[in-house]
């Protein structure tokens, strides 16, 4: 049986689990009949050009964990932000462990997604925006959507900000031969309320893992949303990331994707922007080396007057890599004063290594400022000479060169620990020990 | 110290270099002056190692030490230091973590252990006093914004604390104001001692008015085509080059 056949017989058997009398059951029930007609997408589609998922559905995944997993932190600490204090939001196997987490309703709700969908009390919040910004006919969204049951909540309400950062870890084991999971995460952060999020997906077994994620996050006027993904898994594991983003008047919402590592990732983001004077932010840093597989597709959706987007992406790849980098900008008649920039800077190290990267903007104001660009290049020998000059081996001075090339996306990273944690897997990742914490 | 014979080199097979001879000893400051496009940089670069260029003919030797294939570090540590006209940017990077990089990796290459921190701070006070560096400047990214001025005197700075035995400075002296000139030339006349050297690479005389030179050499179509003390320069200040054109042409 394929994957397809297989989620969609495995449907029945989720829905002996779930309430299906609860209004959620309808919208998974409209979800699993969209993806049943289109299936997964092939590389006959235009946004699936240079990213094929065929090898991922001859894996027999299973759909549900079987048995419930306990990790030791000391075993995992290493994949938390454990310098500083955190709220974490942690699942083994798709399933919580309420034992390696800090979850909180002081004031605010950090918890999740299971509890949301189910308990009376959260109901008139999960009516107003549970699948509202989430694509109904993009088939892997749809898909999560179906068997949406468990992740992350967050409901920051108005004027307020936690104490802390938040951590969503997602942890595959290996107990299982081969795993998807789908994990679905609802962001709300009220007006003028404000929230930092740091999401990562660890798998810790060289089985094969397929990670199916929808984050839908709301951003109401002036909320301030600072969204960290970070992307260093093994390389059995394979995400595709959907995340939907709904901003409204003045909100800031900046995401930061850090790409490391992974045999195929697939970061679909998508900001909407409803109302005026927002910003969108979108950062990136890639570097990759053996077969490994990025594709970032943005869209950012420019309804209405007065607002900007930023998009920087910096990629470094080696060995036999390949990279996507797709930036479609929509700006829509009404928006005019829209200001996007969109940038998108590549290295390749090796001969083997390939980048498609393309801009893709839809303009139908007149009144715009809208820029992009795109390098492809390889390190600069003048630069390199110059260090080596100086003393400092090839090797080094071309880790110091690439790290200085991905260097302005760190510096918008606003949690000090966690620019240093990334600064270090940049070193380790580039295979030097320079000395210094960069 | 420093022995150059029959030195021709080129660079996407044309020929740049065309059979340069000279010895720099130990305590000496040599100036190659020459009108541009006369190989000066090239000669510089050539000493330091730069893979882009083919040494086609001659050698280049370090006390004694043939350094055909040392790479440009191996050159560094060996005590080439090679200041550049254009220094590059390193975002990032302050000038204080690059030194002690470069400090460390030569140290490394040597067989000795890392500079203990506490050294390494006093050794960058003093430094940084000698060229009148402000102490914020260090913990900027290396050459990022830095104007024509602050990345010439960087560059002298990570002289000093490297203590090269050879140093060329590659017109270091352009995009100086006087008294950026003479903060650097003052620099490079503390660092001078008989035990190391220096070759100043310029177009103009002003610079050689604050470092002195033993010798100068002017260099022509990838030769030197005269060779003299320190008032050839004063010389070539007045008349220019043409009149040597003429007189090699001859």
């Amino acid at each position: 049986m394929d994957l397809k056949d297989k989620l969609i017989s495995s449907f029945m058997a989720f829905e002996n689990n779930v309430d299906v009398e609860h209004s959620v059951h309808d919208v998974r029930t409209e979800a699993i009949k969209n993806f049943e007609l289109k299936g997964f997408p092939s590389k006959k589609e235009e946004a699936w050009k240079y990213t094929s998922l065929n090898s991922l559905q001859k894996i027999d995944f299973s759909i549900f964990p079987r048995e419930e997993n306990t990790l030791e932190y000391k075993d995992v600490k290493k994949y938390f932000l454990h310098e500083i204090d955190s709220y974490k939001i942690v699942f083994v196997d798709g399933i919580y462990s309420s034992y390696l987490s800090e979850t909180t309703h002081d004031g605010v709700d950090i918890c999740l997604m299971s509890a949301a969908l189910t308990k009376p009390m959260y109901k008139p919040v999960i009516d107003v925006y549970f699948n509202k910004v989430a694509s109904k006919d993009e088939s892997l969204t749809t898909l999560n959507t179906a068997f949406s049951r468990e992740g992350a909540y967050i409901y920051i309400p108005k004027n307020k900000m936690p104490k802390k950062p938040i951590e969503i870890i997602h942890f595959a084991t290996g107990n299982e031969a081969s795993l998807l999971l789908q994990p679905r995460n609802l962001v709300i952060v009220e007006e003028n309320a404000e929230v930092q999020i740091i999401e990562r997906h660890q798998s810790l077994t060289s089985n094969e893992i397929l990670t199916n994620a929808v984050t839908e996050i709301f951003a109401a006027k002036s909320a301030i949303v600072d969204y960290y993904k970070i992307q260093n898994d093994a390389a059995t594991a394979s995400l595709i990331d959907n995340t939907y983003i709904d901003q409204k008047d003045k909100s800031l919402v900046k995401i930061h994707t850090f790409s490391f590592g992974g045999k195929l990732t697939r970061n679909n983001l998508n900001f909407y922007q409803n109302g005026e004077y927002i910003d969108s932010t979108m950062k990136g840093v890639t570097i990759l080396g053996d077969k490994q597989h990025v594709d970032h597709h943005t869209l950012v959706h420019h309804i209405e007057p007065n607002c900007e987007s930023h998009q920087d992406y910096k990629g470094i790849y080696g060995d036999g890599s390949t990279g996507v980098f797709n930036g479609k900008i929509i700006v829509e008649k009404l928006a005019q004063k829209t200001n996007a920039f969109q940038q998108n800077n590549n290295i390749l190290v090796s001969d083997k290594a390939t980048i498609n990267t393309k801009p893709q903007l839809e303009i139908f104001a007149d009144d715009v400022k809208c820029s992009h660009g795109c390098t492809i290049g390889q390190l600069d020998e003048d630069a390199l000479f110059y260090l080596q000059s100086r003393g400092i081996p090839k090797k080094e001075a071309r880790a110091l060169l690439m790290y200085a090339f991905a260097n302005n996306v760190l510096e918008s990273v606003r949690i000090p620990e966690l620019k240093t944690r990334i600064n270090k897997l940049i070193a380790k990742k580039l295979g030097v020990n320079l000395g210094f914490d960069l | 110290m420093l022995k150059i014979e029959n030195l021709h080199a080129s660079v996407e097979d044309k020929e740049i270099l065309r059979g340069i001879n000279l010895e720099v000893k130990a305590g000496e400051v040599h100036a190659i002056m020459g009108p541009n496009g006369s190989g000066k940089s090239t000669l510089a670069s050539v000493i330091a190692g730069k893979e882009e260029f083919e040494v086609t003919e001659g050698s280049v030797s370090l006390e004694g030490e043939d350094l055909e294939d040392a790479s440009p570090e191996e050159r560094a540590h060996k005590g080439v230091f090679l200041s550049f006209q254009y220094p590059v940017e390193i975002p990032g990077v302050s000038v204080t973590n690059f030194m002690k990089t470069a400090i460390n990796e030569s140290r490394k290459a040597k067989g000795l252990e890392d500079m203990p921190a506490k050294d390494m701070l006093k050794l960058i006070r003093e430094k940084s006093e000698l060229l009148e560096i402000d102490r914020k400047f260090l913990s900027r990214s290396l050459n990022q914004g830095f104007s024509g001025g602050e990345k010439k005197r960087n560059e002298i700075f990570q002289m000093a604390m490297l203590e090269p035995k050879l140093a060329i400075l590659d017109e270091t002296d352009s995009g100086l104001d006087i008294d950026a000139l003479r903060i650097v030339a003052n620099g490079v006349n503390k660092l001078k001692s008989k035990d190391n050297a220096v070759i100043v690479i310029t177009h103009y005389q002003r610079l050689l008015d604050y470092i002195v030179p033993d010798f100068v050499h002017v260099l022509h179509n990838g030769k030197i085509v005269k060779s003299g003390g320190k008032e050839l320069a004063l010389e070539l200040e007045e008349k220019g080059y043409d009149w040597l054109k003429q007189e090699t042409a001859v």
